[in-house]
């Protein structure tokens, strides 16, 4: 599938997306796990999914909240094939979903969470268009950081689909950064290693090539999927690029620590 | 607390500062004093300086260590306001004429470029709203006889701020492991203590995060150009007429505190 293809048409009503909208807005709310929406509306679609994403963050904006960026999901090419898919999915952040590195995080309202290891980019010009690079995304990068994503499928059993996920806001809960923040210019970005320690023992490893071939590759993807919603990315973004690992479920007392080649390490307990 | 009685405790506390004495503490004589009572009572004392001329230059962040807020027994952080005249070069030194019971912290200062508006400030914020970091020194004072402060008392008297100095590095937050930054104190040219970024909060911009929330919620502004004291990386260290200290941050650089006069106590 290629970007266009998610120009594709709607095939819901407006009154069904505000609809599926209420589901996955009480189920993230309460944190509790619900059917896959394709379940009872097996037409939807991948521009349904967005659609019902973007009424969900329409609802947070005029609840007050801001909108800090966005994330990168499906972006390691096994999940990719697992999904069927040849880009990426995109989910907003807002900033109630930070939490400080070294902060305990409640998984009480949370419903199955579990962390990935990501690199994450602030911009300082904006980056828009179907044809965005790597090179342009770089330049318009102000600096990195390395981030801990916790992600939550509101799904039962974490089983979705695409449409589903995408609704879902693919699966965004909570991030957290820390570490070192470094300049583009100064860190060679294609390889960096991870390692990710639950309670001490390491449960998962690899390098930054996993995201896309390189993360800011990523980042270029997010933009041109952005493109093909009619969005943009606006400089001061914060782009979280895709999972460096897979993601591990954590449960209340468990330590995680990541450390990053070049970036330092964050580091956050569960509760 | 009636506005009354806050405006009164504001003034005293004012008056306390500009002729450089003690008073009581204020929870012993208003037990029922709460923390946002003490706010209030800040907001008095120093608008009474602004009013005397100095203008708000920054803000500082106290009670960021595991130590001091099990000594105090809160765990949250408190801030208090920087103005003018509380400015003290190195190449000056601080003169502890102006001072009461001076006690001195080392820490790290970031200086903003853009203005941080909470709530909903992240970590990314910090970073891209700082025009630059740099070591400094903190020398706190406290207008409550004997130091002998609770979280009310301390927050009331503008988190106890004396003076503070700058140091001349101008680092990158883009390019710095805050958290991770090692930090020594030399106190007459002897090892007095060393520590880390991650002491204050986990971390440095962890504290400055809280702040940048804390103030969007009060509704008080936090501007370009404004210096912020993230939080005590060091002990109180007594300092008196002589002394002489150095901090230096692993790839930041220096800061030095040299100090001559005698406080008031």
């Amino acid at each position: 599938m290629t970007t266009a293809a998610l120009r594709m048409q709607r095939q819901l009503a407006d009154a069904d997306i505000s609809s599926l909208c209420d589901r996955v807005f009480v189920a993230q709310r309460d944190a509790t796990a619900i059917p896959k929406l394709t379940d009872d509306y097996p037409q939807m679609t991948l521009a349904d999914g967005y659609a019902v994403q973007f009424e969900l963050l329409r609802r947070h904006m005029a609840a007050g909240q801001r909108q800090i960026g966005w994330k990168a999901g499906l972006t390691s090419k096994a999940k990719m094939d697992q999904m069927g898919v040849r880009v990426p999915t995109v989910g907003f952040l807002l900033a109630d979903m930070f939490r400080p590195e070294t902060s305990t995080i409640r998984t009480d309202d949370l419903v199955h969470p579990r962390v990935e290891c990501e690199m994450a980019f602030v911009t300082k010009t904006r980056l828009s268009g179907a044809n965005c690079s790597r090179e342009e995304v770089l330049a318009a990068t102000d600096f990195i950081v390395p981030a801990v994503e916790i992600i939550d499928s509101r799904f039962s059993g974490f089983k979705f689909d695409l449409p589903s996920v995408v609704a879902d806001n693919s699966s965004s809960a909570r991030y957290v950064t820390g570490g070192r923040a470094r300049l583009p210019m100064d860190v060679d970005m294609s390889t960096l290693g991870v390692v990710m320690e639950r309670n001490g023992e390491p449960v998962a490893m690899g390098s930054s090539a996993a995201v896309a071939g390189h993360p800011a590759d990523a980042v270029a993807l997010v933009v041109k999927v952005l493109d093909s919603l009619g969005e943009e990315l606006p400089a001061g973004s914060f782009v979280m690029s895709g999972g460096i690992t897979e993601a591990i479920a954590v449960s209340p007392g468990d330590h995680i620590g990541v450390r990053f080649q070049e970036l330092g390490s964050v580091a956050m307990r569960f509760s | 607390m009636d506005m009354k009685t806050i405006t009164q405790c504001g003034d005293e506390l004012y008056d306390a500062w500009r002729e450089r004495r003690v008073i009581g503490p204020l929870r012993e004589r208003f037990p029922a004093i709460r923390i946002e009572d003490a706010y209030a009572i800040q907001l008095r004392m120093v608008e009474r300086r602004v009013k005397a001329g100095e203008t708000i230059v920054g803000k500082k962040i106290g009670v960021t260590s595991k130590p001091v807020q099990d000594m105090l027994g809160v765990y949250e952080p408190d801030f208090g306001q920087l103005t003018s005249g509380m400015v003290c070069h190195e190449a000056d030194g601080v003169d502890l004429n102006g001072l009461i019971q001076p006690k001195a912290e080392a820490e790290l200062a970031f200086v903003l470029e853009r203005d941080l508006i909470g709530p909903g400030i992240t970590a990314t914020d910090v970073i891209r709203a700082t025009a630059y970091v740099t070591p400094c020194f903190e020398i706190v004072d406290s207008r409550i006889l004997d130091w002998n402060i609770k979280i009310q008392d301390t927050v009331a008297d503008n988190a106890s701020c004396g003076v503070f100095v700058l140091g001349a590095a101008r680092g990158n937050p883009r390019k710095l492991d805050l958290q991770l930054a090692g930090m020594s104190l030399q106190r007459n040219d002897e090892l007095h203590s060393t520590s880390v970024g991650a002491a204050v909060q986990g971390s440095p911009v962890n504290a400055v995060v809280w702040l940048a929330n804390t103030l969007g919620r009060l509704g008080l502004p936090f501007r370009a150009g404004e210096v912020i004291l993230s939080g005590s990386q060091s002990p109180l260290i007594a300092v008196g007429d002589g002394d002489d200290l150095v901090c230096r941050i692993s790839g930041l650089g220096g800061c030095r505190a040299r100090f001559h006069g005698s406080p008031a106590k």
